[in-house]
């Protein structure tokens, strides 16, 4: 399974920056909200303080309240929701399901914000991390779910 | 050269196969889990030859790995901090004796805790072990610190420590890759029986040239701190930080726009710290700050200065150092104008539970519904999430449930023949890490209960590395599988089945079995071990289950399969106030149908299709 955190270091790095990201492992992951943070450029540490990150993509609906306090007042998030409401929010499990994918519904919420300009990079520089991280039995699925969202935006 | 983006443990594990090492062994533990699976994946990629395995526990880990050392060849483990525990019988007495090979320790800690019984601080100790340790503050400087723990390691003889955490282990970098050293060296073991099996009279001797060793360590020039020179804005003031808190200070400094304008140092080994750092620092600074995970050690070793840190107040003693902590306690030291605070989130998390189909679910519940006054030690494992279901009561460390299960026995047995019926379980891998010799144990010392052995075949909670009963090794080789049914027997348990839980009606009757035969005359331990693969090791497979399960409109709303059984799969639909089943989550296992207490839910045609 891809994570966003990979896909995103791969991309920022591949762009020629700097880039550090924290994830969740081990007891967190049965099921409990999972937090991952990427910080592009000259940083050293990989946490981002509440109040301080500029893009949010939120997998589950259900963890904005419980993590949307790291966004800035003017961030910009990203929600998987099946309820599309204005330019946050994107049915990306959806979008994944029907491009075949069900369970990359990331990949496709990656490819919305992508598409939508909110990210450090272009779709193509998203693809590119992608191809450069997946099996070939994987990839076709992944860059359907990719795509996907970059359509939907 | 190459860069490659890498998780702090892999970077660890190509440091480890770039340094020519030719033993590495562990036990899986979070945040340490990768790094043995990164040393197999490199070792692969380079075609550098190296002997990999997955040891029962920590302490067999470090000393298969000691041997490897002592015949001159390079040796690493690595496992998570509470790892050291077990493995601190070896670890104490290997800076006495030494070591010939570069011996690198990985032990990795876990500030938070975020998945540790334990938030205690490694370079404590090696501190206690005498023996040095290298505190990394980012995946690059990891890497590159494991090639300097084996050079000093050669040199001065001596086991190196190096203490990532957890936000080092799981972040990822760009690091640069290099060519694996090539020196092909043969084993030899010179024999010394004075130092290799010193006895107690010849120790008193190799303690002191440990002493001197370290001594002379602390005078080295690669192990002191170094300095981020401030421009004077504030005089006879610094800051000393290590490990990612050190990395986390370099941002917080930035952001308040002081980069630049005060002493900052790295600490890189934590102990034993610089000798000529200890001796400037006295006469050069009236305010000293220091910032290090998890215990005070840089502050001890400078005990006789007034620091601010964790023994003064200013930095929590416990907990994770956050930016926003390390934030607020620069604002306090320097003086700076106090800012808002920044907000919190206005709701906790979902809590972790296991996940839907997961056998153990099934054995949990079967074993509160059939002994609802009964008393349940457990321990450390995905199985350590059977507390949700009220089947889990204590929780200590690897294997503690069997042991603590006998205590409970002897403790209750004293009083009467009315003792509980008391059922532990324990998970495979952690049967084999540390639940033998409990059991044998029990067995002898005449205890009565049931031992549930969850066994899933795999161990599930840190990534799924096999165990001992699996016939596969680390880099995918095949051994001799040994059965856990095989090791049961022959620890005198006369009561044994093997079933799978998700058959709940024969699971329900040999748990009653079992307790009958506990307290019979000829009674004793009774186990029971309930197979069922993890089913996150083929995930796959699930995609193609043929059925999953759904509510029918006979559903009462009572709640039962939400709150008593938990199934993620399980959540309600507040249109019809019915519980409804996920279908892209459901496996098709029926332990819900089979709780259900009005038959409401039914396997559904079609499956996931």
């Amino acid at each position: 399974m891809l994570t966003l955190t990979r896909v995103l270091a791969e991309a920022a790095a591949a762009a020629g920056h700097e880039v550090i990201t924290s994830e969740t492992h081990g007891m967190a992951q049965r099921g409990a909200a999972v937090l991952s943070t990427v910080k592009v450029g000259p940083f050293h540490g990989p946490l981002i303080s509440p109040g301080e990150a500029e893009v949010g993509l939120f997998l589950h609906a259900a963890n904005l309240p419980i993590h949307g306090h790291y966004l800035r007042p003017d961030g910009t998030v990203f929600v998987n929701a099946p309820e599309a409401h204005g330019d946050a929010a994107v049915d990306a499990t959806a979008l994944a399901s029907a491009s075949g994918s069900p369970r990359s519904a990331n990949l496709a919420l990656l490819g919305y914000a992508a598409g939508k300009g909110g990210l450090f990079a272009g779709p193509a520089c998203f693809e590119e991390a992608i191809r450069s991280v997946t099996s070939a039995r994987h990839l076709g699925g992944n860059l359907a779910a990719f795509r996907a969202g970059v359509e939907a935006s | 050269m190459t860069r490659r983006v890498l998780l702090g443990n892999e970077a660890i594990g190509r440091g480890i196969v770039e340094c020519g090492c030719a033993v590495a062994a562990s036990y899986p533990g979070t945040p340490a889990s990768e790094i043995l699976e990164a040393v197999v994946a490199f070792s692969r990629e380079t075609g550098q030859p190296i002997h990999t395995e997955w040891s029962v526990n920590e302490k067999v880990a470090y000393e298969v790995a000691l041997a490897a050392s002592y015949t001159g060849k390079r040796a690493a483990v690595s496992m998570k901090q509470v790892g050291l525990n077990v493995a601190s019988d070896p670890f104490m007495r290997s800076a006495y004796l030494g070591v010939k090979g570069g011996f690198l320790v990985v032990s990795a800690d876990d500030p938070g805790p975020h998945s540790s019984q334990t938030e205690q601080d490694s370079r404590f100790y090696a501190m206690f072990a005498k023996i040095p340790v290298l505190d990394p503050c980012s995946p690059r400087e990891a890497k590159e610190m494991v090639a300097l723990a084996f050079a000093l390691s050669e040199e001065y003889e001596i086991p190196v420590m190096l203490r990532p955490t957890t936000r080092i282990c799981h972040a990822r970098q760009a690091v640069p890759l290099l060519e694996p050293l090539r020196d092909r060296r043969t084993a030899r073991f010179e024999k010394d029986p004075t130092r290799w099996a010193a006895t107690p009279g010849a120790v008193l001797h190799l303690h002191r040239k440990l002493t001197e060793k370290l001594a002379r360590l602390a005078a080295d020039d690669r192990i002191a701190p170094t300095l981020v020179p401030g421009d004077g804005t504030y005089p006879r003031t610094c800051v000393i930080g290590s490990g990612v808190a050190f990395a986390h200070t370099r941002d917080v400094l930035q952001e308040l726009g002081l980069s630049g304008k005060i002493d900052l140092y790295q600490v890189r080994v934590p102990y034993p710290l610089g000798t000529a750092f200890v001796n400037e620092v006295r006469p050069a600074y009236e305010n000293v700050l220091v910032l290090e995970e998890t215990y005070p050690v840089i502050e001890m070793q400078l005990s006789d200065r007034m620091i601010a840190g964790k023994r003064s107040g200013l930095v929590p003693a416990e907990g994770e150092l956050t930016p926003e902590i390390i934030r607020s306690v620069l604002v306090k030291f320097l003086g700076l104008t106090p800012m808002t605070p920044a907000s919190v989130s206005t709701q906790p998390g979902a809590r972790p539970t296991l996940c839907a189909g997961c056998g153990h679910r099934a054995a949990f519940y079967a074993i509160r519904e059939t002994f609802p006054r009964g008393i349940f030690p457990s321990d450390i494992g995905c199985y350590t999430l059977g507390v949700n279901l009220g089947a889990v009561d204590t929780c200590h460390c690897m294997g503690a449930g069997i042991s603590q299960a006998a205590g409970f026995y002897h403790a209750y047995a004293q009083d009467g023949a009315d003792f509980p019926t008391i059922v532990a379980t324990i998970g495979d891998s952690t049967f084999f890490h540390s639940g033998i010799p409990a059991l044998l144990n029990a067995v002898a010392q005449g205890a009565r209960f049931i031992l549930v052995i969850l066994d899933n075949r795999t161990t599930a909670m840190t990534g799924h590395q096999p165990t001992p009963a699996l016939g596969r090794t680390a880099s995918g080789g095949s051994s001799q599988p040994i059965l856990i049914r095989d090791v049961v027997r022959a620890s005198g348990v006369s009561f044994l089945r093997e079933l799978d839980p998700y058959d709940m009606e024969a699971f329900t009757a040999a748990l009653k079995e079992a307790e009958r035969h506990c307290r019979s005359v000829e009674g004793g331990v009774a186990v029971i071990i309930a197979s069922h693969p993890c089913v996150l090791q083929d995930k796959s497979a699930l995609d193609e289950t043929a059925r999953t399960l759904c509510v029918t409109e006979d559903c009462t709303a009572c709640r039962l399969c939400l709150d008593d059984l938990e199934c993620p799969a399980i959540g309600w639909d507040d249109e019809v106030d019915t519980a409804r089943i996920d279908r892209l989550s459901c496996t098709g296992c029926g332990v819900c149908a089979y709780v259900c207490p009005v038959q409401a839910i039914i396997p559904e045609a079609g499956g996931r299709a």
